[in-house]
């Protein structure tokens, strides 16, 4: 995909260089075929596109090189894991791969085939040695999210011996606070451990502030979606949450909001990539991680436009921001815990915040039609999807459940397009 | 002015020619592992001024040629719609999807419920059946009326039901009783699809599989409303598709 070679640095990483091959030039031509061949592309994406074709280059070598100077690297799986601890004692917060169908076979030595792609996909990218990021990483932060990843940690700390897992609470009571809280400065004594850095008042300010800029240029880009025509496209603007998983904070900050610069004198023009007027789509549900883009592509492709995700990888990310003002460390554990607890994950009992979320999101980005995407064996996804729909009364309202595979792409076309027609 | 609707699905291409409103013409071709080919003839032997693709092989058209596509759920609301002016809510059982469309006033598609991934409950379904059973299609409906209920078979996977039905053959169950349990498994899958979009009357059984009258029989005494059936209802996705291209600009 890029020009430089990195064998050295993958090997090093201990990768299987043949299936790390095969990997690269399935995402590459998927990428040319999706992404590249999109109209009416903004000229800032040029930056994303760069950073997809060093995905595995560039920013590993970037990681590798911090590590080399006495930094740790923190691998995540979910928007819970508080970023600025990591980054208050200077580490490097990167997600891990879990967005491809890959080592499935190797997978299913350690946890069922009725599994969930996602977590079949981080275990597999992990067993068959393609991620760079996992075996980067000095520490892997698990959670208690769902059953499924739970569980798939145990097994996860087997293979790796690194992983370390917060206690996410199911309900939002006061004792629930507490636990959370708890849990909040048990991490950030981990990553003092981890680093033998003290995190200090001073560090967790500069976080905050790199952490929330990173939110706000997110917020903005969310913001620009509503304008019709809309100014970018559902994919591309995917692809950017995306790679704020991975990309360094500070520069991806500084090239979203180049972006949003572009956009904003796209929308005062009224130029945008689909036609005025063309059926806008809220996706709404589980996760999509690099490089599951199917749905979206599916969306476009049948002539509406994707204006927003209601997802981590998406609004649950970024909503809300960390409110800097605390005199303590203290003071900021009880804000980020209080922060952190706000996102609206299905895995929570009641989940009522939710349903209002994509409700406030679906007028607010002017969108015809919600789709709500869980992946298969994604059982609070799944199962609230039903309470979701019923709460969706004013907006046409479709339920998928897929997954990674693409045995499903032509009726799942069918069905799209079905619903894009019915917006019409 | 002749206008043509041609409806790709996986089993066969029907194909309808509509002049002045009204049907002038029907064809129905195996699907083959040529349907482009297939649908060239098709367009050689009825030519029309204007043409309209459906079903789950459109795309194959609109990527040779200019034609314009629709979802064969579009195509469907429509002709079943110009058969049954009061059409409600329309199942359709086609050989690998399942669907049961409801219709707002004035016949615009208000929900629809569609199996997602596998042929379990679909045409597909009961052509591997009867052929375990060694019936032809066209009689499984009526041998199977000739069975009493009582049966059950419980798995919707092709794969798992078959071995259902040898189990139940080798235990020396009759056939026309099995084949009025897998006729009972496909009428409940398509009623419990049904309840997810809200039925209202009147129902019609659309595509291939409604000619089946065994499974009319069971859909309405799972409704427990009468389902109409048009004398051709396989061609009420091709009879959509030539509406709306009669209607193009």
């Amino acid at each position: 995909m890029s020009g430089k070679d990195y064998t050295k640095m993958w090997e090093g990483l201990g990768l299987n260089l043949e299936n790390h091959a095969g990997l690269l030039g399935v995402l590459s031509k998927a990428y040319t075929d999706i992404y590249l061949s999109q109209k009416n592309r903004p000229k800032a994406m040029e930056y994303f596109d760069f950073v997809i074709s060093e995905v595995h280059g560039l920013r590993i070598e970037e990681i590798v090189n911090a590590k080399e100077a006495g930094r740790k690297v923190v691998g995540t799986f979910c928007v819970y894991v508080p970023e600025e601890i990591v980054l208050a004692a200077n580490g490097v917060c990167i997600g891990l791969c879990a967005g491809a169908e890959v080592g499935s076979s190797e997978a299913e030595k350690f946890i069922p085939r009725n599994t969930c792609a996602l977590i079949k996909a981080f275990m597999g990218f992990k067993l068959s040695g393609l991620c760079p990021y996992v075996e980067s990483s000095d520490l892997i932060v698990g959670e208690t999210t769902c059953d499924g990843k739970k569980k798939a940690y145990e097994s996860f700390n087997d293979i790796t011996g690194k992983v370390y897992v917060m206690e996410i609470p199911h309900m939002k009571t006061a004792e629930d606070r507490k636990l959370w809280l708890s849990e909040v400065r048990r991490f950030k004594a981990k990553m003092e451990e981890l680093t033998g850095n003290k995190i200090t008042l001073e560090g967790l300010k500069k976080a905050a502030s790199i952490v929330n800029a990173k939110r706000k240029a997110l917020q903005r880009l969310s913001r620009l979606r509503a304008a019709d025509p809309a100014p970018i496209s559902g994919l591309d603007a995917l692809l950017v949450n995306q790679v704020s998983f991975y990309d360094d904070p500070v520069r991806f900050t500084e090239m979203t909001s180049k972006l949003c610069d572009e956009l904003e004198q796209r929308v005062s023009q009224g130029t945008g990539v689909a036609a005025k007027g063309a059926p806008r789509i809220l996706v709404s549900g589980s996760p999509m991680a690099i490089p599951n883009w199917k749905l979206h592509a599916i969306i476009e492709g049948s002539g509406a436009v994707a204006v927003g995700e209601e997802s981590c990888i998406g609004e649950r990310n970024h909503r809300d921001l960390l409110d800097e003002n605390f005199g303590s460390v203290d003071e900021a554990m009880e804000k980020l815990a209080s922060r952190y607890l706000g996102i609206d994950c299905a895995c929570f009992t009641p989940n009522d915040e939710r349903l209002g979320n994509i409700k406030a999101l679906t007028k607010n980005l002017h969108a015809n039609g919600v789709i709500h995407y869980s992946l298969q064996f994604c059982t609070p996804y799944m199962m609230e999807a039903y309470r979701v729909e019923k709460a969706i009364t004013e907006t046409p309202f479709m339920r998928i459940e897929t997954d990674y595979s693409m045995e499903d792409f032509g009726q799942l076309k069918t069905r799209v397009e079905a619903f894009i027609e019915m917006l019409k | 002015m002749k206008a043509l609707g041609i409806d790709i699905g996986s089993r066969f291409i029907k194909a309808v020619l509509v002049e002045k409103g009204e049907v002038s013409g029907f064809r129905k071709l195996d699907t083959s592992f040529d349907p482009l080919e297939r649908c060239r003839k098709l367009l050689e032997e009825m030519p029309a001024q204007k043409v309209v693709a459906t079903g789950y092989g459109r795309h194959l058209l609109e990527v040779h040629t200019d034609i314009k596509t629709i979802t064969e759920i579009k195509a469907f609301a429509r002709g079943a719609r110009a058969m049954f002016p009061a059409c409600r809510t329309i199942i359709d059982i086609g050989g690998q999807d399942t669907k049961v469309i409801s219709l707002g006033e004035p016949g615009a598609v208000r929900k629809f419920e569609m199996n997602d991934r596998c042929a379990a409950g679909t045409g597909k379904f009961l052509e591997i059946m009867a052929r375990a059973l060694g019936y032809s299609i066209e009689d499984f409906g009526s041998e199977a009326s000739k069975g009493s209920a009582g049966l059950q078979i419980n798995s919707m996977c092709t794969v798992f039901a078959e071995s259902e039905v040898i189990s139940l053959i080798t235990k020396g169950a009759k056939r026309e009783d099995i084949a009025m349990a897998l006729h009972r498994s496909v009428s409940g899958r398509v009623l419990s699809m049904a309840q997810r979009v809200d039925m209202e009357d009147e129902i019609v059984f659309a595509g291939g599989c409604a000619k089946n009258r065994l499974l009319k029989e069971l859909l309405e005494a799972g409704t427990g409303k009468k389902v109409h059936v048009s004398q051709t209802p396989e061609i009420t996705g091709a009879l959509g598709a030539a509406l709306f291209a009669f209607e193009l600009n």
